[in-house]
């Protein structure tokens, strides 16, 4: 089994109640997971599985209702909106399914942007170090509606790196991108996650892209169903 | 967020939206343009009526002759023939607060030098005249005593005049004529510098005037249209216009009411100052109301923009951005639309206030407009205050927004 020590992320007991008026939604019902060190790990399930509450959770966007999280062995399920925020910045990497990159803007500049709120120097440097990795430094000064799907999705991953993670959390990122790009997009998952040591969870219900992690844990019903390793 | 970035950031979304944001600006621009151009023309009159009175001096004191009331019917304060030239040498005499006192008879007339001539009004005075009334000789001699003894026929010319009769220069010597008599220019006197309100006059001996006039009292006194009494301080001119009254009760045997009156120009200057003020207040605060409805019309323009980009909010918020730091970034945004409307609005005002000045007078003579560093000052706060003001609610709403809410929005 998994020893606290080197795991990342370790999740005990948790749940997720959202309140709709008078009427109690259980999202998630208690839930018990540790991601390692190095692990790709790939979260599946249906749509109302609870999924992206998950995944909201594990990435300090939102709180769980009861239970621990531990990041980076900081227990972090009772922090303020700020203090999440700093950890958001400085300890997770996101990458939507709609890439969430800012409009109007170069995409140089939109990997940069982790890097204005925690007050870093060298930023422009940094940028483009990070546009490398993944590829892209000869689109750097283009603006972000001006380049393609897989491109896009590619400077969302240089600006989830930039402030070197814990954990990239990647939800649904082949979701808007045809087959070829998508397994672009993956072989960068994989290259980073296998040479440089990225903790990676991937939100995901397509098997295809699952079978990229080493191990997937199918959520149902608010419940971890079942765990899957893939001898890779 | 450093400052720097902060404001890089609001003007890369500002200039995103070139057409909003400069008709947002115009409204703060109108406001403070406003508000500048009015305080500034209010402002300039009150100077120059402050340096009119002023180059007259604060420490005069005018006696002028009461209405007549004939059968019921009161006439015009003035219209009373009661002062004589005795009365102001017993002013003279028994007030002992003044410094001089100067007696004086005047009327319109037609003055004609050679080709040119003018209509001014003539002044019959005695030599304590000048000094009263604070003129200084630019070329010649003022009226004399002896002239006043002798009724000379001479005559010195206010500066306003001199250039009117003899366009070509060398007034002194140079003869005059008025009411078909010949006068000798003895004198030119300096400008006042108020704009030519008291440069445009004739002074002869005041005798001499008073036979033009044919001024004489049923009793054979010399008759004067009114006295200027100079005090040797503006402090002393209650004290002093007391005891002319007391002087004047005695001699005119007033039982009743006064048949004169005694002014100063004090009285005069705080009526105009009070009159300016509440004049600048008024049009100040419906320049207030224009640039209160640019405020609005900025806290409108935010609320759409914070909408417009829940999105962008719910990015910022996920890769780090706290609550400040959207709160910083929105009111930014706000602060240099209102700075930038302000600073433009101070030049729209300037432009306002030149505009006034130069249409103001017909005779060619501006009316000055006085744009001081503390309207600017005033402009400038109160513009970033606007902007403070009406940007706090919509960037705190942005700020307050649930990232992942933010996110999903579409």
């Amino acid at each position: 089994m998994i020893t606290t020590r080197t795991a990342v992320i370790q999740v005990e007991n948790i749940t997720k109640v959202y309140r709709m008026g008078n009427i109690e939604v259980p999202v998630l019902k208690g839930v018990s997971l540790a991601i390692r060190q190095g692990e790709m790990v790939a979260i599946m399930g249906p749509s109302g599985s609870g999924k992206s509450t998950l995944m909201n959770i594990l990435g300090c966007l939102d709180r769980p209702t009861s239970g621990v999280y531990r990041l980076d062995g900081m227990e972090v399920n009772r922090l303020s909106d700020d203090q999440l925020a700093e950890i958001r910045n400085r300890k997770i990497g996101f990458v939507f399914q709609s890439f969430n990159l800012l409009p109007r803007t170069t995409a140089v500049a939109n990997v940069e942007l982790p890097l204005l709120y925690s007050g870093s120097k060298d930023k422009r440097k940094r940028a483009l170090e990070a546009m490398a990795r993944v590829g892209l430094a000869h689109r750097a000064h283009h603006h972000t509606n001006e380049i393609s799907g897989g491109e896009q999705q590619r400077v969302a991953i240089a600006r989830s790196l930039i402030n070197n993670p814990s954990i990239i959390i990647a939800d649904e990122p082949t979701g808007n991108l045809d087959t070829r790009t998508s397994e672009e997009i993956m072989a960068i998952f994989d290259e980073l996650n296998r040479k440089e040591g990225i903790t990676i969870v991937l939100v995901t219900h397509e098997t295809d892209i699952a079978r990229h992690a080493r191990r997937i844990i199918h959520l149902r019903d608010g419940l971890i169903q079942r765990e899957e390793g893939l001898g890779r | 967020m450093n400052p720097v970035e902060a404001l890089k950031m609001a003007l890369r979304a500002l200039t995103s939206n070139k057409l909003r944001s400069s008709l947002t600006v115009l409204g703060i621009v109108i406001g403070v343009g406003a508000v500048i151009g009015l305080m500034s023309i209010g402002a300039g009159i009150q100077k120059t009526i402050t340096e009119q009175v002023q180059s007259v001096g604060t420490n005069l004191i005018f006696v002028r002759p009461g209405a007549v009331n004939q059968q019921g019917v009161r006439s015009a304060q003035g219209s009373a023939a009661t002062l004589t030239l005795q009365d102001a040498q017993a002013i003279a005499a028994r007030v002992p607060e003044v410094v001089a006192v100067a007696p004086q008879v005047s009327f319109g007339g037609p003055v004609v030098a050679g080709s040119q001539n003018t209509f001014t009004q003539i002044n019959g005075v005695t030599p304590e005249y000048f000094e009263a009334l604070n003129y200084a000789v630019a070329d010649g001699d003022a009226i004399s005593q002896s002239n006043v003894d002798a009724r000379s026929r001479v005559a010195v010319l206010g500066s306003l005049t001199t250039q009117t009769l003899f366009p070509d220069g060398d007034a002194v010597g140079q003869s005059i004529s008025l009411s078909r008599m010949r006068f000798r220019v003895i004198g030119v006197l300096e400008s006042k510098g108020s704009g030519g309100t008291g440069d445009d006059l004739v002074a002869v001996p005041l005798t001499t005037a008073s036979q033009l006039q044919r001024g004489l009292t049923a009793s054979g006194q010399t008759r004067v249209q009114n006295i200027n009494v100079k005090v040797g301080d503006a402090s002393q001119i209650a004290a002093a216009k007391e005891a002319i009254a007391v002087v004047l009760r005695d001699r005119h045997n007033v039982i009743g009411e006064d048949d004169f009156t005694v002014t100063s120009l004090d009285d005069l200057l705080k009526a105009f100052t009070q009159v300016t003020q509440i004049m600048s207040i008024f049009l100040g605060s419906i320049a207030g109301i224009s640039l209160l409805v640019g405020g609005i019309g900025i806290m409108n323009i935010m609320l759409v923009s914070v909408t417009e980009r829940i999105r962008e909010i719910g990015i910022r918020k996920a890769v780090g951005a706290k609550r400040r730091d959207i709160l910083a970034q929105f009111l930014f945004e706000s602060v240099v639309l209102s700075l930038s409307g302000g600073v433009l609005g101070i030049a729209v005002g300037w432009l306002m206030s030149k505009g006034f000045s130069s249409f103001s007078s017909p005779t060619g003579q501006t009316t000055p407009v006085l744009i001081t560093p503390d309207i600017i000052i005033l402009a400038v706060s109160v513009a970033a205050g606007i902007g403070l003001f009406f940007g706090i609610y919509p960037a705190s709403r942005a700020a307050k927004l649930d990232p992942i809410q933010a996110l999903r929005y579409e």
